[in-house]
């Protein structure tokens, strides 16, 4: 007989293993289906995502965004909120960053970079808090909310670089002015990847120390659990929410930091080009767990990756990739039902019930 | 042939226009979302069905020769994605609004793999009736010619507002919605009944997205929603789970859309990015002025996750 | 004869057959003499009746040429995709001539790689290599596409009955404004009163917004429309429904309209493409820098549509001729801006090379629109 944590381990690993492989096996259908080898594909995604230096780096390059943006549906989701703004958090997170650097011209690179990323962290955190805020205190949904305010704010976005931010010498794409050298992030040692990667990992540990082992992280699972239970409690939703609205922009807008600094030098249109959407696949396959977020963000790197070998090779349309993300997802959320009821709230502590009521009795008092 | 200018008069005359055509694919997708909610779901693939919709008419009328043929089939296949999300939903702990964006990412994603030999054939078009015979202005004439689709949509409206209060699906579907336990103990099935209304809203939602690509702009290509199926469920908030107030928000946002080129043919040439995102601040305001934060809102089905605080 | 063979379905599916075949056949290993590898790589789908489409039928041509394996990788942004889509293609696919056709491709992703793999060729559209301060195996290549514009408004001007032309850009950047400004002269030296009315829908893909953007022209009153945007394909369809003319670009729409349907300006990349790829593989080291309009056939336009009159094509061959001598100069003084400024003094003349062409910010008077 199985204790409840070995259960909890075998569901927490095994099904998403199965969905992945039920996914490829649903997917290796779809492509033989229209006259293609699903082994010749399978071979060429293995090739094209893990299977030489280069190809390695080429997946863990296209995961360094996702991780950040994957935080910003991931912290909320354990909120219980439903956000998928973060495209246009990350596209805020460059803006800002931009902004300070030309405020921080002859500052030194390590001041510079700090400022750069603080602004453009506060950038996609006031986003998201926005979304945050008109859920709490009126009521409308944030899912809705968020996708809106993302359009929105690239709206704004592309009115400022095309408009009053436009550098006058980038003449066939506007852009705004360019970071100095010293500004601009460099790749890690030895590897054509750059630091945005480790930006990621750092952000995903401490995010997870703070939701598993701080006081803010027990009180917003216990919102994310039960809001009404959590109320009566007297936590304080309001302030819990508006913290991890703002951390998730928080986290979208340093990936925007990132983009800017690591890749273009400057802030354009090609900031928006999807890594907030793919951002929210990562944190529902990776069941918004801080830590899991890493190897899924690493996997829908790799999918990436490989998409161009499907097209070159098997003459497969770059659409491939969306359909075998759209697969995963479908798959993924349909074991969610799979789940034994044991391990229905995995995330939740398991501490006797007593403890349990000790904790939540504790809060109210810290919180009022 | 030549036309005469209208000058400022072209601005209210776009945006009248623009009402009339863009409003389809928000009236059918809003209405089809509307039934959806009313069941107690949240659909928010309606996009992904939006996009494949728009794919499988223009294929299919392209392959058939008939655009009618199009509509049916792209309606056929909002209702298979449809039914996809209602058979997943029903399993216990999937969240619905997760799914949704599932639902989202494959529809577009199939839509797009298998609509890559459209992009440039040209298909048939859907006919439209000109109610502008009575003017000598072109443009006017221009902008009264009403798709048929506008028509049946304008036309399910209050059939649908009729049929919920008065037919006994029309009560079924409103008590699942409001009280799952409710209709259970009046022996109903509850997965059934969500699903007909999943699979219903799909195939409206599908028709929807037939007519962007089988009218207007009238062409298959991959940037052919601007995120009209996730604004349409944001209309079924707005409009308050009503149809008949669906269509006058769908003409309202299809006025919205035009608004931009409109002012820049008559010279308003700055800032033309803000006025393109009219459409979402209106939305925006909209759900931020007629959301309550404590109260349920008015009209909405019990069930539904929307209200809850 | 490149206007040709386009879209029937037949010759669609012909081609997407000859692609799969010459995939597999890439994927089988390579025995005999190592063929060269050319890759190519497009930030939309190759067959948007437009940009893309150009490109990808200069990739087709390179495709046929013996001792040629052509690789190509569609909708790849310009981001650190395209990066890695070109180091795949060169390490994994051994590519050693590639062509990134997006402007966007070039700073800072193409120069990036370009340094990475010295070995390998890099050919970009857009012009805007600078000696000395780019890798020597970066070369680019520019067409002036505004000389067979020029010819369109010459048309455009004597068909229009209104006197008044519109135009749908994209975005406001010199390229597309050096268009509006050819179209609108063109069409002024047939009628000197018209006017082009011009709306920027503010990216390059936005088939709603192109399709309004048309449709609030023609209730201006305007009867010929042209366009910049990367598939002209809504544009088109849209004049012909509406009942007006139109006229191409990038490639031939003439199918798509074919009782509005003026002519157009298109790419000649067919031809500058299995230029380039022969001299490559002669060995030939190739210019950083290639210009050229009509003269050099890296452009040319469509062949008239059956509403062209005689007057218009009297006028638009005379012109035509004139280019191809060299003698024609499209920008030359005194020319005033739309805003009232003088922006080439008389007697003054800016040809073709001329560089402060390429940072051109003005529109000239007739235009109706704003560059900021």
């Amino acid at each position: 007989m199985r204790s409840a944590k070995q259960q909890e381990i075998m569901a927490a690993f095994g099904l998403p293993v199965g969905a992945l492989v039920v996914s490829l096996l649903v997917f290796g259908v779809f492509v033989a289906g229209l006259g293609n080898n699903p082994f010749t594909a399978y071979a060429l995604m293995y090739t094209g995502g893990f299977g030489t230096w280069f190809s390695w780096q080429n997946t863990l390059q296209r995961a360094a965004p996702l991780i950040l943006t994957a935080l910003c549906t991931a912290i909320p989701a354990r909120l219980g909120l439903v956000i998928i703004g973060g495209e246009g958090a990350l596209v805020l997170g460059g803006l800002g960053a931009m902004i300070m650097a030309f405020h921080l011209p002859g500052s030194t690179p390590w001041m510079g970079q700090l400022a750069m990323a603080l602004a453009g962290m506060v950038a996609g955190g006031l986003l998201i808090l926005v979304a945050g805020a008109l859920r709490h205190y009126r009521g409308v949904n944030e899912t809705i909310s968020s996708l809106l305010l993302t359009y929105i704010a690239i709206a704004v976005f592309n009115h400022l670089v095309e408009g009053p931010m436009r550098d006058p010498a980038s003449l066939n794409k506007p852009s705004t002015a360019a970071l100095t050298e010293a500004h601009m992030l460099g790749m890690l040692p030895g590897m054509e990847v750059h630091w945005g990667l480790v930006y990621g990992l750092l952000a995903c540990v401490v995010v997870y120390v703070l939701m598993s082992r701080t006081v803010f992280g027990f009180a917003a699972r216990m919102v994310g659990g039960n809001a009404r239970a959590a109320q009566l409690s007297g936590l304080p939703i309001g302030r819990l929410v508006l913290t991890g609205c703002f951390l998730a922009g928080a986290a979208a807008g340093l990936a925007g930091m990132v983009e800017v600094a690591a890749v273009h030098g400057r802030a354009n249109a090609s900031l928006a080009v999807g890594y907030g959407y793919t951002g929210i696949l990562v944190a529902f396959l990776a069941r918004h767990h801080a830590l899991a977020i890493i190897p899924v963000a690493v996997l829908l790197g790799g999918i990436g990756a490989s998409g161009g070998l499907l097209q070159r090779r098997l003459g497969l349309p770059d659409a491939t990739v969306l359909v075998l993300q759209g697969i995963l997802f479908v798959v993924i959320l349909a074991s969610e039902g799979l789940r034994p009821r044991a391990c229905q709230r995995t995330h939740a502590p398991t501490q006797s019930r007593q403890t349990l009521r000790e904790r939540v009795q504790r809060l109210g008092r810290v919180a009022s | 042939m030549t036309e005469t200018a209208l000058g400022w008069w072209g601005v209210p005359l776009a945006v009248f226009a623009g009402a009339m055509r863009s409003s389809t694919p928000f009236l059918f997708v809003s209405l089809g979302e509307l039934l959806t909610e009313k069941s107690g779901r949240i659909n928010l693939g309606q996009e992904g069905i939006l996009v494949l919709g728009a794919m499988c008419g223009y294929g299919v009328a392209f392959l058939s020769g008939s655009p009618w043929l199009g509509v049916l089939v792209s309606g056929c296949a909002g209702a298979v994605l449809g039914s996809v999300h209602a058979v997943l939903c029903s399993l216990p702990r999937v969240n619905d609004i997760a799914l949704g964006i599932a639902v989202m990412l494959l529809g577009t994603g199939l839509a797009f793999y298998f609509g890559k030999p459209f992009i440039q054939p040209q298909a048939p078009h859907l006919p439209a009736i000109p109610f502008g015979w009575w003017s000598s202005v072109p443009q006017v004439q221009a902008a009264l010619q009403v798709n048929v689709l506008f028509l049946l949509g304008a036309g399910l409206a209050p059939v649908l507002a009729w049929g919920l209060t008065h037919t006994r699906w029309g009560l079924i579907l409103q008590t699942v919605g409001d009280s799952a336990d409710a209709a259970r103990a009046l022996g109903y099935s509850v997965d059934r009944v969500r699903w007909a209304a999943t699979a219903l809203g799909g195939f409206l939602a599908g028709v929807g997205g037939s007519f962007l690509s089988l009218y207007y702009p009238g062409s298959w290509n991959e940037g052919l929603s601007s995120g009209q199926g996730l604004m349409a469920v944001a209309l079924v908030i707005f409009a308050r789970w009503q149809p008949v107030y669906c269509f006058g928000a769908a003409l309202l946002f299809g006025g919205a859309g035009a608004l931009g080129p409109a002012l820049q043919s008559v010279g308003i040439t700055q800032g033309y990015y803000l006025f393109n995102a009219a459409p979402y601040v209106l939305t925006l305001a909209l759900m931020i002025g007629t959301s309550a934060p404590q109260q349920r809102l008015a009209g909405a089905p019990g069930e539904l996750g929307v209200s809850d605080g | 004869m490149p206007y040709d063979c386009m879209l029937s379905r037949r010759a669609l599916l012909r081609s997407a057959a000859l692609t799969t075949a010459g995939l597999w056949a890439a994927a089988l290993p390579v025995r005999a003499a190592n063929p060269t590898v050319v890759g190519f790589i497009y930030v939309g789908p190759r067959d948007d009746f437009g940009y893309n489409q150009a490109h990808a039928q200069g990739a087709a041509a390179v495709a046929k040429m013996p001792g040629v394996k052509m690789i190509e990788e569609e909708k790849v942004p310009e981001t650190l995709d395209v990066q890695k889509t070109m180091g795949s293609m060169i390490t994994l696919d051994s590519a050693t001539l590639l062509f990134p056709t997006s402007f966007g491709y070039f700073d800072p992703h193409v120069l990036k790689v370009a340094t990475q793999y010295p070995k390998v060729t890099f050919l970009h559209a857009g012009g805007l290599y600078q000696e000395g301060k780019h890798p020597k195996n970066v070369c680019s290549y520019f067409g002036y596409i505004d000389e067979a514009q020029y010819i369109a408004g010459v048309v455009a001007g004597h068909t229009s009955r209104s006197g008044k032309l519109g135009f749908v850009a994209a975005k406001p950047i010199p390229q597309v404004l050096r268009n509006i400004n050819a179209f609108t002269l063109g069409a002024q030296s047939a009628k000197p009163q018209t006017t082009t009315q011009v709306i920027f829908t503010g990216d390059w893909a936005l088939p709603i917004k192109e399709a309004e953007a048309t449709n609030s022209l023609v209730d201006q009153g305007i009867d010929v429309i042209t366009c910049h945007v990367d598939s002209p394909k809504v544009v088109v369809e849209t004049c012909e429904r509406r009942g007006i003319f139109c006229s191409g670009y990038h490639a031939s729409q003439a199918v798509l309209a074919p009782k509005g349907y003026l002519t157009g300006a298109e790419w000649n990349w067919e031809g500058v493409y299995t230029d380039f790829v022969k001299r490559f593989q002669a060995g030939e080291k190739l210019p950083n820098l290639a210009r050229g309009g009509l003269k050099e056939s890296m452009v040319r336009t469509s062949p008239y549509g059956a509403a062209v009159g005689e007057a218009a094509r009297q006028q638009a061959e005379d012109v035509r001729a004139q280019l191809m001598a060299g003698t024609f100069v499209i920008f030359k003084g005194p020319l005033q801006s739309n805003t009232g400024t003088t922006v080439i003094p008389a007697g003054e003349q800016r040809i073709q090379t001329d560089l402060s062409l390429e940072s051109m910010d003005w529109l000239v008077a007739g235009v109706i629109g704003s560059t900021k």
